[in-house]
């Protein structure tokens, strides 16, 4: 098992030998986004930026105004709300070509604690206009859509967390923009999750499974653009939905699936999450148990919906 | 090639249509604007290597307006430059009009969209390394208010572009000393910004920015060198050049002339194209 972050970093290696005009941009937290790799590979395309990360968001626009592709990574509480007002105004104003990274989202940043630790940053970015949103869960699915963002011109955020993530998809998996996947097929209830969330989601449905309840799973790993489709034929063929996200129930996944369903299919939603609070310091298992986010709590979120 | 009664002719058509199309829009900064202008000729009728026939150059010399709402000036500049016809700017800030009050990149010519003050010299950083790694020899110009240099993500990119050694990049402040509210001074003072710059490495001069041929040759003075010292020129200028009410007052900054005063800024300057 690998963490997300890691992948990540490889990708960008793999690009940049199929492309000339792929560029990675630090703000000396390579070491830990993983980019650093990069640097070794790639030195004149490694730009550090030092501790500085509206600069750094600005030096990318600059460089993708003038044609370059880059990507830039740092935590996500940085990058999603130091430099927000930089990502929003001098990149996605003008619609540029740059590719914003927040790596430890949420509570798996563990010991770090509540300064550090992303917990707002969906909500956030996916009110920008033109941003889209992507949420990895695996290993795998970071490099499809890491390459995904380098394909399709204009902005995008990846959100990345810290630990390793189990694997459940093939090498080969494809991860359509705007798509989602289906993990578990299920007519009882539907648990929607993004990110590092779809391994505990998968557990739930399988302690469902065995009280003889019939759970769909579906990795939403497009936040935006959000698989209109399997949300409203989730709601249409299932007694209620449940999302799960390593944030705030305010305005991240559970948000975007309640816009949908107020909109064209009504239907029971139960948004698990953090509830209106930071984060803090501890081991991320605990932090989950503490927080709601396990496997078991979540199972009872489905249980109290289908009552 | 222009020569500099030509060039000082165009100021004053610049600075009157800037000030026509802020009448006409109803809102503006008057101020900011004529301060530029000067700088603005002598940027883009002779310094900048450019070509209003091809906006999208790669090769190009790029200009930013960091104090993007100085953006009816640039725009003034850019007509008459000819990237595009000079009576969109009787649309200005209208939902119809393709000039909004910042620049932005759907307008021909434009190389960047600003207006929030303090971020365009980390995009020009940008833009000067993107130079570097893609080979290019175009020069990178951004020119900077003296109240945005206030905003701390300006010394971020002070010190990045020492640090990569931007000899491409030019960082132009005009200094009209008047920022919204107030005297910069007053406000909140930085003191020397030369000698700011100077401590964040960068080769720093200064010129009267109202003085088309010292600016030529300030501009001619910067070494022609991918590799080396950033260049910083504090240009000395006046809020509201030009206009005798309009000049070295804060209340200027912002504000729309009367039909009445339009009257005084034909007398002083003489007609405009719009």
């Amino acid at each position: 098992m690998i963490a997300n972050r890691i992948a990540y970093g490889e990708t960008l290696i793999e690009l940049a030998k199929e492309r000339e005009d792929i560029v990675v941009l630090d703000a000396d937290a390579g070491k830990s986004t993983g980019v650093l790799p990069f640097l070794k590979v790639f030195p004149d395309r490694y730009i550090q930026c030092g501790i500085a990360e509206q600069n750094m968001v600005g030096i990318a626009a600059g460089l993708a105004a003038c044609g370059l592709c880059p990507f830039l990574a740092t935590f996500a509480v940085f990058t999603s709300m130091r430099a927000v007002e930089q990502v929003r105004n001098s990149v996605c104003y003008s619609n540029l070509n740059v590719k914003v990274t927040g790596t430890h989202a949420g509570l798996e940043t563990g010991g770090d604690g509540g300064t550090h630790q992303a917990v707002e940053d969906i909500a956030i970015m996916r009110a920008l206009p033109g941003m889209r949103v992507l949420t990895p869960s695996t290993p795998n699915a970071t490099r499809k859509l890491t390459r995904l963002a380098a394909e399709k011109h204009g902005p995008f955020y990846i959100r990345l967390g810290k630990d390793p993530a189990p694997e459940f998809y093939g090498e080969e998996e494809l991860f359509p923009l705007g798509g989602s996947k289906e993990l578990r097929s299920g007519a009882e209830a539907a648990i929607l999750s993004c990110g590092n969330m779809l391994s505990r989601v998968i557990e739930a449905a399988d302690l469902l499974e065995k009280e003889g309840i019939h759970a769909r799973v579906l990795d939403m790993y497009s936040v935006k653009p959000i698989d209109r489709e399997a949300i409203v034929r989730a709601a249409h063929e299932t007694q209620g939905l449940v999302t799960v996200e390593d944030h705030v129930t305010i305005g991240g996944l559970g948000g975007a699936v309640a816009e949908i369903l107020t909109q064209y299919a009504p239907a029971k939603l139960t948004r698990v999450g953090l509830e209106d609070t930071f984060g803090r310091s501890g081991i991320p298992l605990e932090l989950y148990k503490l927080f709601g986010l396990t496997p078991e709590a979540i199972a009872e979120a489905v249980r109290e919906l289908l009552k | 090639m222009y020569t500099v009664e030509e060039m000082e002719k165009i100021a004053r058509l610049i600075r009157c249509d800037t000030l026509k199309a802020i009448y006409l829009a109803g809102s503006g900064h008057p101020g900011g604007c004529l301060s530029a202008v000067d700088i603005l000729t002598a940027l883009y009728f002779y310094k900048l290597r450019i070509d209003p026939k091809n906006p999208a150059w790669a090769d190009r010399d790029r200009f930013l307006l960091g104090k993007g709402h100085a953006a009816p000036a640039l725009f003034a500049a850019l007509a008459h430059r000819g990237f595009f016809d000079i009576s969109h700017m009787k649309r200005l800030r209208l939902h119809d009009g393709m000039l909004q009050a910042t620049p932005n990149l759907k307008v021909p010519g434009a190389d960047f969209s600003s207006g929030s003050l303090g971020q365009n010299l980390s995009v020009g950083v940008g833009m000067a390394l993107a130079g570097r790694i893609r080979k290019q020899r175009y020069k990178t110009y951004v020119l900077l208010g003296d109240g945005e240099l206030q905003e701390g993500q300006i010394w971020e990119a002070a010190m990045a572009a020492s640090h990569y050694r931007l000899g491409n990049l030019v960082a132009i402040l005009d200094n009209n000393h008047i920022q919204l509210c107030d005297d910069t001074r007053h406000v909140m003072s930085i003191g020397d910004p030369e000698e700011k710059f100077k401590s964040f490495g960068w080769n720093t001069t200064s010129v009267n920015g109202h003085d088309i041929p010292a600016l030529m040759k300030v501009f001619d003075d910067v070494p022609d060198q991918p590799e080396g010292t950033p260049t910083f020129i504090a240009a000395e200028t006046i809020k509201g050049r030009g206009v005798s009410f309009m000049e070295g007052t804060a209340a200027w900054h912002g504000g729309c002339p009367t039909e009445e005063q339009m009257k005084q800024v034909t007398l002083e300057l003489g007609g405009g194209t719009l």
